[in-house]
């Protein structure tokens, strides 16, 4: 069967989404990337659909469920490359992955995540928090 | 003026004498449909109203039906006739001409939408990786779909973490609007960047607060200016004012 690659970066993995994505291939990720993050420890899951067309409400769903079972398992997931029409698509559909991070390409993900993982590994992000109350 | 009337009057002998006066959508009359069309399309554009363009057809009748009068004098049954199928005919024609009337004014107003549209969701860009959107008139859905579709491109063009949208010009912000205003900025986080609300009018903040809407997700400030200050802070960019200069120095 069809699988999609999770590739390891460091202390992230990195998921590319390149062919379309079927209800059954979603399912697979999902086991996939649970394992996979508990298997290497992951600080973060970059996932890229720099690649898909079109989003149903299913993957849109999807990937919503994926965030929070890797928040669950302490881990950040960032969804980056989204074009403009799967944007649109999923917001009519009224999925905003609320919970989920998004950066426009993986190079910007990528700082994303580190600046998340610097910022939870240091005690209590204490520069961070200056940088916040700025605003 | 005098040019049109006579061609028209030319083209009817013409039409009546092949078509008959039963049927005006036939091959016959195609001339003088064409004609009609033509008028009426340079009188929208003249800025004539619709019943001054009708009365080029029905002044006709006061003429025609005295003209018919001094024809038929012995026989009032004939002209009574031959008065009602003449007053038909105008009348079609009439109606003819005020159709063509509308259908011209219904395309000038089509295409000045679209005009309206293209030009009205300009996305321009203030600094490295910020964009602003200033929004001028009412948001509709057809609008929002334009404005975030402009947008997003622009977003991937530049490769921008903050899009600041401007709301100064809009004139009313209703349940709608503001839902339409939170779908732009869900479709801008979407794509990774961050979206500011700018230029919030006294009375559009009372409104917005009265309707319940829920902004409270997204950052908003009065001003573009102050939108713009938090995207230059949050993108680690300083703004530093020039030391006063000494005394004397200017």
């Amino acid at each position: 069967m069809e699988r999609i690659p999770i590739l390891k970066m460091g202390r992230f993995l990195l998921v590319t989404i390149q062919v379309d994505m079927h209800d059954r291939l979603a399912l697979a990720l999902q086991d996939d990337l649970t394992s996979q993050i508990v298997k290497w420890k992951a600080r973060g899951v970059l996932i890229d659909i720099s690649a898909l067309e079109m989003v149903d409400s299913f993957i849109g769903r999807m990937l919503g469920t994926i965030a929070s079972m890797a928040r669950l398992l302490d881990s950040d997931t960032v969804v980056v490359g989204m074009q403009p029409s799967v944007a649109i698509t999923l917001v009519e559909l009224g999925l905003s992955l609320k919970g989920i991070r998004t950066a426009l390409d993986v190079e910007k993900g990528m700082a994303a995540l580190q600046d998340a993982a610097a910022g939870s590994d240091g005690n209590l992000s204490g520069a961070d928090r200056d940088e916040n109350s700025q605003f | 003026m005098s040019r049109q009337s006579r061609e028209f009057m030319q083209l009817l002998t013409t039409a009546v004498n092949d078509g008959g006066i039963d049927d005006i959508n036939s091959a016959a009359w195609a001339s003088t449909r064409d004609f009609l069309a033509d008028f009426s399309s340079s009188r929208v554009r003249a800025g004539y109203s619709s019943s001054e363009t009708a009365t080029f057809i029905f002044s006709l009748k006061h003429p025609l039906f005295s003209a018919l009068r001094r024809e038929f004098e012995a026989d009032p049954q004939a002209l009574a006739d031959t008065v009602v199928s003449a007053s038909q005919l105008l009348d079609k024609l009439g109606l003819l001409t005020t159709e063509s009337f509308q259908k011209t004014r219904e395309e000038i107003i089509s295409r000045q939408q679209q005009e309206l549209l293209e030009l009205s969701t300009p996305v321009v860009r203030l600094w490295d990786n910020i964009l602003a959107l200033p929004l001028i008139g009412t948001l509709d859905s057809a609008r929002t779909q334009i404005v975030m579709q402009n947008l997003l491109d622009a977003i991937v063009q530049t490769r921008s973490d903050y899009a600041i949208i401007d709301i100064t010009g809009v004139p009313v912000v209703d349940t709608l609007v503001a839902q339409h205003l939170l779908k732009t900025v869900a479709a801008a986080r979407l794509m990774g960047a961050d979206c500011l609300i700018s230029g919030i009018r006294p009375q559009i903040a009372q409104t917005i607060i009265h309707l319940g809407v829920d902004l409270t997700a997204v950052t908003t400030k009065a001003t573009l200016a102050d939108a713009f200050a938090v995207a230059l802070r949050r993108s680690g960019h300083s703004l530093v004012k020039d030391e006063p200069r000494q005394a004397g120095g200017r």
